[in-house]
């Protein structure tokens, strides 16, 4: 399963990471070789075996359906790039 | 004085024969004076600690002081910490100021200690050297051409330099022991679940671990008990009586004060790859532990060896998820000139993000995408499975794991960044025990020829930090790798 070019352009735009062809050029060298030893694990037989997805097996606690935050907006709205009545702003999506 | 540990320093602020402030005005000048030679910090909080400090000394005078009240501590920058700034490293949030306090660094500061500031790091906790930093790398106080290990490095550097005497790392694939080990200090992972997770900026969700650096066994069994506990806005934060982690090193025991306990030396651990001069230190140190009255176990741990790929599919997916919140619009850099929506994430992201994160998110995206999921994916969970079955096994013959804890003492600046294979490679007997969730220290077991610490792994089963922490304490009794000191002029010879 060799990764192409074209799955590194592919899978920046997946990410939403602006990249030119000399850069990924460049990030499909190392990812090549990050993939050579990650493709150690397709020798193994993992038939039957249950994948672990967490560190501990236990079931995601519930919580009582109740309110527990109090309003942060303007705390929260401090740091963004670009705010206005308490909405966050970004670059007209629709004509 | 501040050269002194957790557990000295808190003798003489409660006996009023030094003040916090006192202490802490020393850890600022001290942090200063370095940094401009490790570049350790990313943000020094003068007024706040002073201010920290002088309420310290006032709960002191009134006799409410705890273990830790008026200790001058250091957060690495993945810790949210309210109204400074918390950069993890990145350009992406260069600018940031934390909203609110992660649960370790809260009860921390409920315990009375005294932040003074928040230590460099690898970007996003992104690394094994501390040399990813948006704000430049960290070097290493025992040769500053060294790097100090990642991704604390900084927080590693604060305490082995002596500029604070603890401070608070995370460890997602070995990211605080890594960095003790080079350091030659103390770096304790605990089991996962026991320090919440709330405020850490999150990197891999399902292995990241809050944990603390000390100089000895002793200040991160003092560090761990205000650090751990419940917090229900973690959902994977356990839910467990507190436990005094220090209670076993205080029992008075017989002359051999390890009888019975059982050592188990994977093979796995002891052979090819690791550095001559490493072996021999581990080896030395593995004959002290049998003097002190331990037995030892070759034990197997087959799949181990997959430790390093398994990591490098679930970290970056998770990774690459995680990292999706960063978009320009919430918080965090934004980029100036776009087209469009679309074009102003991709232009924010490839300018905000360093090399090593971009390859992460690129390599997170793709085991997750169509296609490919069962193939990487599923079949990295699985395989993850089995390195904790191996563990599980081996926890029914022995106590505790000893081994290495970096297969080299610590390398030069520059001398693996090219190769982000080899740089992977740093953290193949510290990942085993992210992927588990098993608790897992690092303590100085040696220096090599160019005098460069050496660490020593002591991992045990699942919320058995009092035992590791005993074993690591009850060697630190016996020998002084933990005492030498990097050459540097404020630094003296302490216990």
């Amino acid at each position: 399963m060799a990764l192409t070019l074209d799955d590194v352009l592919r899978i920046a735009h997946l990410a939403r990471i602006d990249i030119d062809a000399a850069a990924a050029r460049e990030v499909h060298a190392k990812l090549d070789a990050i993939f050579t030893l990650i493709n150690e694990l397709q020798a193994i037989d993992t038939t039957g075996i249950e994948p672990m997805s967490h560190a501990q097996d236990v079931s995601a606690p519930l919580r009582d359906d109740a309110i527990t935050e109090s309003d942060h907006h303007a705390d929260y709205q401090r740091g963004a790039p670009a705010v206005e009545d308490g909405l966050y702003l970004v670059p007209r999506v629709i004509e | 004085m501040i050269d002194g540990t957790i557990a000295e320093l808190a003798q003489a602020l409660h006996a009023r024969r030094i003040s916090s402030e006192e202490l802490t005005s020393e850890a600022l000048a001290r942090i200063e004076r370095a940094q401009s030679r490790f570049n350790a910090f990313i943000t020094i909080d003068r007024d706040g600690a002073l201010a920290a400090a002088r309420a310290a000394d006032a709960a002191l005078r009134k006799g409410d002081g705890g273990p830790l009240t008026g200790i001058p501590l250091a957060h690495k920058d993945v810790l949210m910490t309210a109204g400074l700034n918390t950069t993890c490293g990145s350009r992406m949030l260069a600018d940031f100021v934390a909203p609110y306090d992660a649960f370790v660094v809260e009860q921390l500061r409920k315990a009375g200690t005294v932040l003074v500031g928040k230590t460099n790091m690898d970007e996003f906790a992104m690394g094994s050297s501390s040399e990813t930093s948006w704000f430049g790398p960290v070097r290493n106080p025992w040769d500053p051409a060294y790097v100090p290990g990642g991704s604390s490095g900084g927080s590693a550097v604060a305490v082995a330099a002596r500029l604070v005497p603890a401070a608070t790392g995370t460890d997602t694939g070995g990211s605080i022991r890594q960095p003790a080990a080079l350091t030659g200090i103390c770096g304790l992972k605990p089991t996962y679940g026991a320090c919440s997770r709330y405020g850490l900026v999150a990197f891999a969700s399902s292995l990241d671990h809050p944990g603390p650096f000390g100089r000895t066994a002793e200040d991160c069994a003092l560090l761990l008990r205000a650090m751990a506990g419940h917090d229900p806005r973690d959902s994977t934060s356990i839910n467990r009586p507190p436990e005094d982690y220090a209670q076993l090193l205080r029992e008075p025991r017989a002359a051999k004060v390890l009888e019975g306990l059982r050592i188990g030396l994977p093979k796995e651990f002891h052979g090819e790859g690791v550095d001559a001069e490493v072996a021999a230190a581990v080896e030395a140190a593995i004959a002290e532990l049998q003097k002190l009255g331990a037995t030892l176990k070759t034990i197997s741990l087959p799949a181990v060896k997959y430790s390093v790929p398994v990591y490098y599919v679930i970290a970056p997916a998770e990774a690459s998820s995680n990292l999706s919140r960063f978009d320009g619009v919430r918080y965090g850099h934004r980029a100036n000139d776009f087209k469009d929506l679309l074009d102003m994430y991709k232009k924010t992201r490839a300018e905000g993000f360093g090399a090593e994160v971009k390859r992460r998110i690129l390599t997170g995206t793709y085991v997750l995408s169509h296609g490919y999921y069962d193939a990487y994916y599923l079949k990295a969970q699985q395989v993850r499975r089995l390195i904790a079955d191996d563990f599980r096994r081996a926890y029914g013959e022995c106590d505790v794991i000893v081994g290495p804890t970096a297969p080299s003492a610590a390398f030069k600046i520059g001398a693996k960044t090219d190769d982000p294979v080899q740089m992977y490679l740093n953290d193949i007997f510290t990942i085993a025990a992210d992927l588990t969730g098993a608790p897992a220290i690092s303590i100085p077991c040696g220096v090599t020829r160019d005098g460069l610490p050496i660490g020593l792994q002591i991992q045990g089963n699942h919320f058995d930090e009092a035992r590791i922490l005993d074993v690591a304490h009850r060697y630190q009794q016996a020998t002084d790798w933990h005492q030498r000191v990097p050459p540097i002029e404020h630094a003296s010879k302490s216990s």
